[in-house]
């Protein structure tokens, strides 16, 4: 990331930088502490969006590209299809199993 | 003769043999066995002891109060956790105060290499995108062998996972059979949708030598789009146009192109031929070399990687 001068435009980006980077600092810790595996694994899904635009910004969007494809699309599916077998998903998704 | 057979039979390496054959009991004559209870049945509920003496034990380790040693390794394992976790940052923050400076002229990351790929690229491979350029031509040896990882991981997953067809369709447990939901709204979203997601992905495939993305990350796009039709529309519609002999001729014969490609590079790199590959004009879609079909293969062979994995995790088969 760049060091501005008087340019309000990059001070503005410099701003958003930062932002960008507290929010994956929260979504990070946040990822590890959530009790509720579903939550867990959205907020996962999160870090990863937040990530490639950081790698977008950061002037790489080959990796931005497969960040957002492989991250927060097909591992997060694959996070999805362990859960559902292992029934760690939440009890409403169950009854609806039964149910029918 | 007694004595000998005992004293062999405490020995540290007939201790050592059982316990690397897996005959070592480590409770044998420590503890006192009880025979299994059977559950009875008490008027509404079902008594099962067993699960009663495990909650009890439970409960009895979980005692805090009583259970003094417990207690003290739950504070140190905490305490532990969060020094460890601390220190690794401080040794990380550590190493990246010692990194040279980003953009700076003189530092180590700036020396004839990184030169060599920003002013020859272009001439020596014939892709705008210099990221291509360095992946599947400077180092296309390492994106070879990353590929074929990528194809053994698969082969292991269809090996530990898959099960017969019969089988998968007379499982009690599988919960796939509920799906697709019949939602109107999902159903004409991704029919609205998939389309353009494979459209963008082979974009970013055959765009690959021109603008960013490229192999991995088009066919991870392709992946995604098919792992969108599958959960929307079920297997029993995704097989009649991607079903597991599809599968393994695509993967199959995109390795196997992009190896023979690769076989052909590394011949005539290794004996100063010249490529008889024509290179084209850079910036066309059509030029090149053979970045374009090599894109294309891996963008192939990692779309039908994700969507395979996908597929066996949820239901054992393609």
């Amino acid at each position: 990331m760049k060091i501005c001068g008087k340019n309000a435009r990059c001070r503005m980006m410099e701003v958003f930088n930062i932002l960008l980077l507290v929010f994956l600092i929260i979504c990070a810790i946040s990822a590890s502490l959530i009790k509720n595996p579903l939550l867990s694994v959205i907020v996962f899904m999160s870090y990863s969006l937040v990530m490639s635009i950081i790698w977008f910004l950061l002037e790489s969007p080959d990796l931005a590209i497969t960040e957002a494809a492989v991250g927060a699309g097909v591992s997060s599916i694959l996070f999805f299809v362990t859960l559902r077998k292992l029934k760690a998903l939440s009890e409403g998704g169950q009854r609806e199993q039964d149910k029918r | 003769m007694s004595r000998i057979r005992d004293n062999y039979e405490r020995s540290l390496w007939n201790r050592l043999t059982r316990w690397v054959n897996g005959e070592a009991d480590p409770f044998e004559g420590k503890l006192e066995m009880e025979p299994l209870r059977e559950s009875e049945i008490v008027g509404d509920s079902v008594y099962n002891p067993e699960r009663l003496d495990r909650t009890k034990v439970e409960q009895y380790v979980e005692d805090m109060e009583r259970n003094k040693e417990m207690k003290a390794f739950r504070i140190l394992y905490s305490t532990a956790s969060v020094a460890l976790c601390l220190l690794l940052i401080a040794v990380l923050l550590l190493a990246v105060s010692w990194l040279p400076v980003l953009g700076d002229p003189d530092g180590p990351n700036n020396n004839e290499v990184s030169a060599r790929y920003v002013e020859e690229g272009i001439e020596e491979f014939g892709a705008v995108n210099m990221v291509t350029n360095m992946i599947l031509g400077y180092r296309g040896f390492d994106t070879f062998g990353e590929t074929c990882v990528l194809f053994i991981a698969a082969t292991c997953v269809i090996v530990l996972l898959q099960k017969k067809e019969e089988k998968i369709e007379n499982a009690r447990e599988n919960d796939w059979k509920y799906e697709p939901k019949p939602d109107s709204i999902l159903q004409k979203v991704t029919l609205l949708l998939v389309p353009i997601i494979f459209l963008y992905g082979f974009y970013i495939i055959l765009n690959g030598h021109l603008s960013p993305g490229g192999g991995f990350s088009g066919g991870a796009v392709i992946g995604a789009g098919l792992i969108l039709y599958v959960t929307t529309f079920g297997f029993h519609r995704t097989q009649r146009f991607f079903n597991k002999k599809v599968y393994e001729i695509v993967k199959v014969g995109a390795l196997s192109l992009y190896s023979v490609t690769m076989i052909y590079y590394f011949y005539t790199g290794a004996n100063q031929i010249k490529s008889m590959i024509p290179l084209g004009t850079a910036g066309d879609i059509l030029s090149s070399g053979m970045i374009l079909p090599i894109n294309l293969f891996v963008g192939l062979e990692v779309a039908c990687t994700m969507y395979a994995f996908f597929a066996l995790f949820r239901r054992g088969g393609m």
